[in-house]
């Protein structure tokens, strides 16, 4: 095993996957180091990435006219970073800003998405862990839509 | 019950709707509260509402009671109006609060969404002077802006310290925040405890709460050790007026803090 073959397998994101898919997964993955403040992708830019975060935060962002941006959700060590790449049109619809000094196994989209191609098995698991992912993020999104820390509701 | 006059011994704004009173006895002073119990304050002329005590003394000790209150009405913004000298009636302490026995040498997990922190701070004040009784300690905050974490300041030295993991997060932020941003839940995942050996102490709006304890029971924590502090209209506070009545009930008296085994079939029934 390679040692992206490694990190992937210890993730829980991954887990339930054979040693095959990992492998056929880990082949589209390199290790990155980005900077605090790093851009890690832009919004409307293509989504040819996402990111196993092994070390370090990156900030969700949105530009707002005249503002500071807006942070709407923060991903860290351990978690999985990026959904664009999975669905047409494959591009961004946030920016995404290192926080800290970060570590994280980089996916090519591309490459994966060929693979699930190729591999419908593969696709299926993969595509189920993002679909809980995605379920996770929206009910969170759905709840900070409620304010429900805010003095109108009890 | 007659209140008691209470004299504001010094008075400390945390956010911009909200203040901390402490209260000192004028004459006669009520029972000692404990962690989670409320007492109610009334503002001469305008009402009485229900406030969980934010701040007791020390063990044995003498001192005021804190109180931290939102001025969301025309009592509760009363209230936050009182200067230092001004005198206030209190009738207490009422209900439940949180029984810290049961987490004697287990894990303790203590969640708070927004004004939420305020009930659940002495239960953390205690935690830590009595460190050895309990495993993890882990304190995680959920607020709706870095502007609106109660007690910043606090938050820091607890930070500070090497024996309780303290985790903030928010709903939204400028990049200048370096704390979470998301629900309180994902938090969970980075809390260091055992689930199977934790008691969870869990305030804040019940949306939260419900969310919360689904997640809570998720990771494997037992339901009988997840505690909510609920809230409800409460008026008399000891259980004869019923409109904090909640099923079977009476949230001022049977509650505010209960298991989620009695709390779940509660909230999740529709309220018509």
């Amino acid at each position: 095993m390679t040692a992206i073959d490694e990190l992937l397998a210890e993730h829980p994101f991954f887990a339930g996957l054979t040693p095959e898919h990992v492998e056929l997964i880990a082949g589209c993955g390199v290790n990155v180091h980005l900077a605090p403040g790093a851009s890690v992708f832009d919004e409307g830019q293509p989504a040819d990435t996402f990111y196993v975060l092994r070390r370090g935060s990156v900030a969700i962002e949105i530009a707002v006219p005249d503002r500071e941006p807006m942070v709407v959700e923060t991903v860290g060590a351990g978690e999985v970073l990026g959904m664009s790449w999975l669905l047409p049109p494959y591009r961004w619809t946030f920016d995404g800003r290192a926080r800290d000094d970060i570590s994280a196994v980089e996916l090519d989209a591309a490459c994966l998405r060929g693979k699930c191609d190729a591999d419908p098995a593969l696709g299926y698991e993969l595509y189920k862990r993002f679909a809980g992912l995605m379920r996770d993020r929206l009910q969170a999104t759905r709840l900070q839509l409620l304010d429900v820390y805010g003095s109108h509701v009890a | 019950m007659v209140p008691l006059p209470y004299r504001v011994s010094w008075r400390r704004p945390d956010l911009a709707d909200t203040v901390t009173l402490a209260l000192e006895p004028v004459d006669d002073a009520i029972a000692r509260p404990t962690a989670g119990q409320f007492d109610m304050v009334w503002e001469p002329g305008v009402g009485e509402v229900p406030i969980s005590v934010s701040g007791l003394p020390g063990n044995g000790a003498e001192g005021p009671l804190e109180h931290t209150i939102r001025a969301v009405g025309p009592v509760t913004t009363a209230l936050c109006a009182k200067e230092v000298g001004d005198v206030v009636g209190l009738r207490g302490p009422f209900g439940h609060g949180w029984d810290l026995r049961r987490a004697d040498g287990r894990d303790l997990l203590i969640v708070a969404g927004g004004l939420g922190l305020a009930p659940v701070r002495p239960v953390v004040t205690h935690a830590l002077n009595d460190r050895d009784r309990f495993g993890r300690v882990v304190l995680l905050l959920g607020a709706r802006d870095p502007e609106s974490v109660l007690y910043a300041d606090q938050l820091e030295r607890w930070r500070g310290r090497f024996d309780v993991d303290v985790e903030v997060t928010v709903d939204t932020a400028t990049p200048a925040w370096h704390g979470d941003v998301g629900m309180v839940t994902k938090l969970l995942d980075r809390a260091p405890v055992t689930p199977a050996d934790t008691t969870a102490i869990v305030c804040g709006p019940e949306v939260m709460m419900r969310v919360l304890a689904g997640s809570l029971l998720d990771r494997g924590v037992p339901a009988g050790e997840i505690w909510l502090s609920l809230e409800r209209n409460m008026r008399c506070a000891i259980g004869h007026c019923g409109h904090c009545q909640l099923g079977p009930l009476f949230v001022c008296k049977d509650g505010p803090v209960v298991p989620w085994t009695d709390a779940r079939p509660l909230v999740v029934a529709r309220e018509r």
